[in-house]
């Protein structure tokens, strides 16, 4: 019997085919889907682990690059009290802004989905524009409104009599100003995600609860949330980490300050490292996000695969 | 308990009217199953029963109240989906006592409620599960239970059975049929099947295009069948329809069925179709009135057997006359084959008269 090289079979062990060992390791499922796996971990490779293995190789350079120093530079950033200004800031902002993006969404999610499916396109899309455009671009719009000489919302203000804000250069409205913009881009996000959960629960359970006697209220807290936990707690902590990685708006923004007041990991990451020719440390910075942001993917993604078990 | 009262009761949606006026009295205690093909306003109707749909026309009275604009959750009914919804986040206990703890119930009273529920309805063992670890049938006895530890006034069901495999329908009939004799509760059951209707029924309401065609017990529905619609659809397989024409021949009435076939009207109901003769009229028998011909009858026509569908007990015949199939039911012993000519009889006291222009059966 002649065994041709193609089968179409799933390949069974045959002892009597010449260098069938190898072709049939070659054949085997495992090993296809390793091998189909490739390009991706190609991929993940070149962009994700090589320049995270570089980061932390890099932060253990002298500012020369001449150097290996240890620890030196993480160290050094923890008797800097800017360092830990910006880790309080990085925390206060992510939060803030999280807590205002799901909030907004939220609502405006069951306001869009009252609204009769005919009508919804338009809202939606209107909607979603501050997410759509470049983030460098509406900021410099947002620095428009804010900037002294041409304030817009001062120019408001002052027709009402009300007296100028000092939006980008007081420490507490150029960080109000910097989240501002930041709920503004990334609320749409929220009210995508928790507008289709919405839609995905079914009406039935609502006119079920309407029967077992639920109020509006009640419905919210006993069928909506619970449906919901889910793709809320996955948003938050993949807006946490967006947000607490946050770059462009700051930078456009207030560049960091007044006196350092609003700078986030990231742009304090950049003025150490670019701007101040101090590639190691800024690395070192850059990668302090990395742990914190770990464990709290963890923690979450833990707490939905229980839920998603249970339910 | 309660009645329930429906006067002349409307739902149009933007440009369909689904329901086009009803007038329905629900006796207490009494079990009715609205019944029709699928779109024809039946869930509209329970819905507005429920509360869950406005009304556009017409009153609900439940219990002799006024309870157009009363809102579900104050109606005091229970209702019981399709596709069950169970809160899918909740146990089995906490789905059946969330009405209970809505309203504020004494833990006491509703851990005792929940378990006599669950007691009557087999699923003691199930109460720490959650819906996604339940089979359709114990979903289907979870969703009844939380409609019965309310108590309520008036139950209501939307298909609950049409998820469910057949064997375990049947099962579940029969328990919703013992729940009822067991809590005598008002209960307004909608379906599309009509064995559902026909074996749960105190009094079942055939719907059609969003009007009532017939409200009657099964016995009457199946015996003095008011509409052409109703003598078709109650009835499984459904009953034969042919054109006829009425024509008297000295003295006696005759239903010529085409050119070939002549039936002779019994004599009892002489008056009554008098006045219809010489118009078009269609004869209704069903398949179980025409069997084989036996000795001493008179045969009603040699047929040719299309195909036959073998029941074990019984078998129906399928054949052709004047280009319109008709179901005939023989006993097994006939024997009929495809392609074989049988002679067949028919019970000519069991046959209806329909006038086609106002579709009444006379
Ligand atoms: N929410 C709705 N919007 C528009 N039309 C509806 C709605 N619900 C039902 N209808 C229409 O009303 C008619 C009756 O529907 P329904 O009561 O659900 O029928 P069924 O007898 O199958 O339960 C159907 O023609 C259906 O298309
Ligand atoms: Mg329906």
């Amino acid at each position: 019997m002649t065994v041709s090289g193609v089968s179409r079979d799933f390949p069974k062990p045959h002892p009597s085919i010449r260098g069938g060992a190898f072709y049939l390791w070659f054949r085997r499922r495992s090993t296809i889907a390793v091998m189909m796996c490739f390009p991706l971990l190609a991929l993940i490779t070149c962009l994700v682990a090589y320049p995270f293995a570089y980061s932390i190789y890099l932060s253990m350079l002298n500012k020369a690059e001449t150097a290996f120093v240890g620890f030196g530079n993480f160290l050094f950033l923890f008797k800097r009290e800017t360092f830990w200004l910006v880790v309080q800031q990085s925390i206060l902002f992510a939060l803030v802004a999280v807590i205002f993006k799901a909030l907004i969404g939220f609502i405006a999610a069951h306001a869009v989905n009252t609204i009769p499916s005919k009508g919804q396109r338009k809202w939606r899309g209107m909607m979603l524009v501050p997410w759509v455009i470049p983030p460098a671009l509406s900021t410099l719009g947002w620095w428009w409104l804010f900037e002294p000489t041409y304030s817009a919302f001062n120019w408001l203000l002052e027709e009402f009599a009300v007296p100028a804000v000092p939006w980008l250069s007081d420490v507490f409205w150029a960080r109000f100003s910097v989240i501002l913009v930041n709920v503004w881009v990334g609320a749409p996000f929220f009210l995508i995600m928790y507008l289709a959960a919405l839609k995905s629960i079914p009406e039935e359970l609502y006119e079920a609860a309407s029967i077992d006697g639920a109020s509006a209220w009640q419905k919210l807290v006993h069928v909506t949330l619970p449906m919901m936990r889910n793709i809320i707690a996955i948003t938050i902590l993949f807006s946490i980490i967006v947000t607490f990685a946050n770059f462009d708006i700051v930078r456009v923004l207030t560049q960091g300050g007044p006196r350092n007041s609003t700078h986030l990991f990231s742009t304090y990451a950049f003025r150490v490292g670019i701007e101040s020719g101090d590639i190691p440390l800024g690395a070192a910075v850059s990668l302090f996000m990395f742990p914190a942001l770990a464990i709290l993917a963890f923690v979450i993604l833990r707490n939905v695969r229980q839920r998603t078990v249970s339910i | 308990m309660a009645d329930v009262s429906l006067t002349k009761l409307h739902k149009s949606f933007d440009r369909t009217e689904a329901v086009c006026g009803i007038d329905l009295e629900i006796a207490d205690n009494e079990f009715v199953v609205l019944v029709g093909p699928s779109g024809c306003g039946k869930s509209t109707t329970l819905r507005m029963i429920a509360g869950l749909e406005e009304i556009t026309k017409g009153d609900i009275r439940i219990g002799g109240e006024l309870v157009n604009d009363v809102p579900p959750k104050d109606r005091d009914i229970a209702m019981v989906f399709q596709n069950y919804a169970l809160y899918p986040h909740m146990t089995v206990f906490q789905n059946m006592s969330f009405g209970l703890r809505l309203r504020k119930y004494p833990k006491k009273e509703i851990q005792r409620r929940v378990e006599d529920a669950a007691e009557v309805l087999g699923i003691s063992e199930l109460l720490q599960r959650r819906p996604k670890q339940l089979s359709g049938g114990q979903r289907q006895r979870v969703a009844m239970g939380r409609a019965i530890v309310r108590n309520p006034r008036v139950f209501l069901f939307d298909e609950p059975l049409s998820n469910l495999d057949a064997k375990l329908r049947q099962q579940m009939r029969i328990e919703i049929k013992r729940v009822h004799q067991h809590l005598n509760t008002t209960t307004v059951y909608v379906t599309h099947d009509q064995v559902e209707a026909m074996t749960l029924a105190d009094r079942v309401v055939v719907m059609n295009n969003g009007l009532i065609e017939q409200v009657g017990t099964p016995g009457e529905l199946y015996h003095q069948p008011r509409t052409h619609f109703v003598a078709g659809f109650i009835g499984s397989p459904a009953m034969n329809f042919l054109d006829c024409k009425l024509e008297r021949n000295s003295g006696n009435l005759e239903v010529k069925l085409g050119d070939m076939l002549t039936l002779q009207v019994p004599a009892d109901r002489g008056s009554r179709y008098e006045p219809y003769v010489g118009r078009g009229l269609v004869f209704g028998i069903r398949p179980e009135h025409v069997h084989e011909k036996r000795a001493g009858e008179d045969a009603f026509a040699e047929v040719m057997v299309n195909f036959i569908e073998p029941l074990g007990m019984e078998t129906m015949v399928y054949f052709t006359i004047n280009g319109v199939e008709l179901c005939g039911r023989v006993s097994p012993e006939a024997d009929p084959r495809p392609g074989q000519t049988i002679s067949l009889t028919i019970d000519i006291g069991k046959m209806h008269l329909i006038e086609s222009e106002t579709n009444l059966v006379l």
